[in-house]
């Protein structure tokens, strides 16, 4: 398997930026879809699939060396298409069918007709506990593959989250990394208001995990605490990673009046202002 | 009057018995085999299991949406996961995480609910899984699976292991009657005809199978030839034993210890229905919770028993 690319932090941040400008060409020619849920995480995303951290093989999506990422706030997942564009997995063609009849970049993950997809995800809550199924199965086969999963701030507040926090720590699952992207809004407002679940490293740090509080729009920080993420040896890791919801074109959203923006795509006026900003 | 007596049938083990010591036989035969219990193990035997080896067994705690959820995900990293609970417990409690992490994506996991039934007796309703058939058959790709006794759940936690894809296995906590041997067939998806007549058809499954052959042998006495087939596969259906039976014996009853609603008399409602119509009566718990009491005076006073089944049999005759 070969080793996972690994670009210098300026070469990440031009890649970001071209992955933004993915994510908000195919969810305006969707006419649907979750950009700014999306575009929170895209330092992760970035630093994951090009910062050296997560083996994945395009020509083998499934090797079972490879480590793992579960998007379990799966509307975001067009952040997860445009990566694996960027990647080299995908043509620009290809995900522009996201959301359209027939095809396979449907409007959440579908495991069953992508092998990219780690879990089929848009139920929120679930993601947490896929991910400890497959730290638990790796370990039993004496594979030292890693498994990273994305939650939102919002989802957070499904309990299943905390029946998985409590099972990861009791199976002491170093291999398991859970990053929430923390970007302050969820469907109807934001979050501090629909149900303030904040401190989560607290929360976390209760649970028994090692925990990280970042900036996650800054692509320093986040490479900084994925190399962390590796030295911890002995339980698991939440990386609590503070975001922008629509981070990238914020003044674009400012002018729409709207920072959630949440579940809109950018109109075709928007989305070439927004590319613009993004070039 | 026992289940089984007016048959012949001598009592043999619960269903969960065999399951749980099927399954470590298993173990030995797929390395790949785990287990996740929600802390109900010593209950659903998979106990027995877990002993057997320790590192391929996970109880996370009372947690029936983790459970599930973290099968799926050792599914998806090629395991074959065997996660239970009380059947009221895994499939209503965690519905959603079967539907999202396992049934979806078709994960290759056994759902395995015990204590099914009003048959559970004394604990009460909120124990009983009276709708678990009718949530795991709306789930398209899951294949539902009620062994009768407890040698054919023995093949069926066989069967299950080796099938491909999501299985939901049901199985009650008490003792029931033997009906099948060693060499007895147990195909998924093929019902077994356990007495051949053509005045009338009993179809049943699980716990129902006994009483349905009670039934059958007090009708034979009053010169009624009941043909009695045991459904073991709810999902994907035998059409074909259906077709026939309605063809050849022109009545169906259906009995099942399961509510009224999207359980085996629905599913055999639908193709009866669409192929060979033909008058239908059903024998099942109907549309109500049950309560506490003794198996026996619980399948009693809730209408489980050969007397509803014979009352159901001279209804659909005189229709």
């Amino acid at each position: 398997m070969a080793d996972a690319t690994k670009l210098s932090i300026d070469q990440l941040k031009e890649t970001a930026k071209a992955i933004r400008r993915l994510i908000i060409k195919i969810t305006t020619e969707a006419g649907s879809g979750h950009p700014t849920s999306s575009l929170s995480a895209v330092e992760v995303v970035t630093a994951l699939y090009f910062g050296g951290f997560l083996r994945h093989h395009k020509d083998n999506p499934r090797d079972p060396k490879r480590d793992r990422f579960i998007l379990s706030k799966g509307h975001a997942v067009p952040v997860l298409y445009s990566a694996l564009c960027q990647a080299g997995y995908y043509t620009l063609e290809q995900i522009m069918t996201l959301r359209k009849l027939g095809s396979p970049f449907e409007g959440h993950p579908n495991m069953k007709r992508l092998n990219t997809m780690e879990a089929s995800t848009g139920s929120l809550g679930q993601g947490l506990s896929l991910g400890i199924g497959h730290a638990l199965a790796c370990r039993l086969d004496g594979l030292d593959a890693h498994t990273f999963v994305m939650m939102g701030d919002g989802e957070m507040g499904e309990g299943q989250i905390w029946e998985a926090a409590s099972a990861a720590e009791k199976y002491r699952l170093s291999n398991l990394t859970a990053i929430v992207d923390q970007n302050g809004y969820q469907q109807t407002g934001a979050t501090k208001d629909v149900l303030d679940m904040k401190p989560f490293a607290a929360k976390f740090e209760a649970f028994g995990w090692h925990t990280q509080v970042i900036d996650g729009n800054s692509m320093g920080s986040v490479v900084e605490a994925l190399t962390k993420v590796k030295t911890i040896q002995d339980r698991p890791t939440a990386i609590i990673s503070q975001t922008k919801k629509g981070f990238g074109i914020l003044p674009i959203l400012e002018m729409a009046g709207d920072l959630n923006y949440h579940g809109k795509p950018l109109s075709k006026e928007l989305a070439e202002k927004a590319l613009a900003l993004l070039s | 009057m026992t289940i089984g007596e007016a048959a012949g049938l001598k009592l043999g083990k619960a269903t969960r018995d065999a399951f749980g010591a099927a399954l470590k036989e298993l173990g030995r035969e797929f390395p790949n085999l785990v287990t996740v219990d929600g802390d109900v193990g010593n209950s659903t035997r998979t106990e027995v299991f877990a002993k057997a080896f320790p590192d391929r067994a996970f109880n996370v705690g009372i947690a029936e949406s983790n459970m599930v959820g973290i099968a799926g995900g050792l599914a998806a990293a090629g395991k074959i996961p065997v996660v239970s609970s009380f059947a009221a417990f895994l499939l209503c409690n965690a519905f959603d995480q079967i539907r999202m992490s396992i049934a979806y994506p078709g994960m290759n996991v056994k759902l395995v609910g015990t204590h099914a039934g009003i048959s559970i007796g004394e604990d009460g309703a909120s124990q009983m899984g009276i709708e678990d058939i009718a949530l795991a058959c709306s789930l398209p790709g899951v294949a539902v699976v009620v062994p009768a006794d407890a040698i054919s759940a023995k093949k069926a936690t066989r069967a299950m292991v080796e099938h491909v894809g999501p299985v939901y296995l049901r199985c009650g906590r008490i003792e029931v009657p033997e009906i099948y041997n060693a060499d007895s067939p147990f195909v998924i998806g093929k019902a077994n005809t356990l007495k051949d007549g053509n005045d009338v058809t009993i179809i049943a499954n699980g716990l129902m199978v006994g009483i349905a052959l009670d039934a059958a042998a007090m009708l034979e006495k009053t010169g009624v030839q009941a043909r009695v087939i045991d459904m073991h596969t709810v999902k994907p259906l035998d059409q074909d034993a259906i077709v026939k039976a309605a063809t050849e014996t022109g009545r169906i009853v259906v009995t099942e210890e399961h509510l009224m609603s999207g359980g085996l008399g629905s599913a055999i409602a639908t193709v009866v229905a669409r192929t060979r119509p033909v008058p239908m009566e059903f024998v099942n718990v109907g549309d109500c919770y049950a309560e506490s009491g003794d198996p026996d005076g619980l399948l009693r006073k809730f209408g489980l028993t050969a007397e509803a089944i014979i009352a159901a049999v001279t209804k659909v005759r005189s229709r």
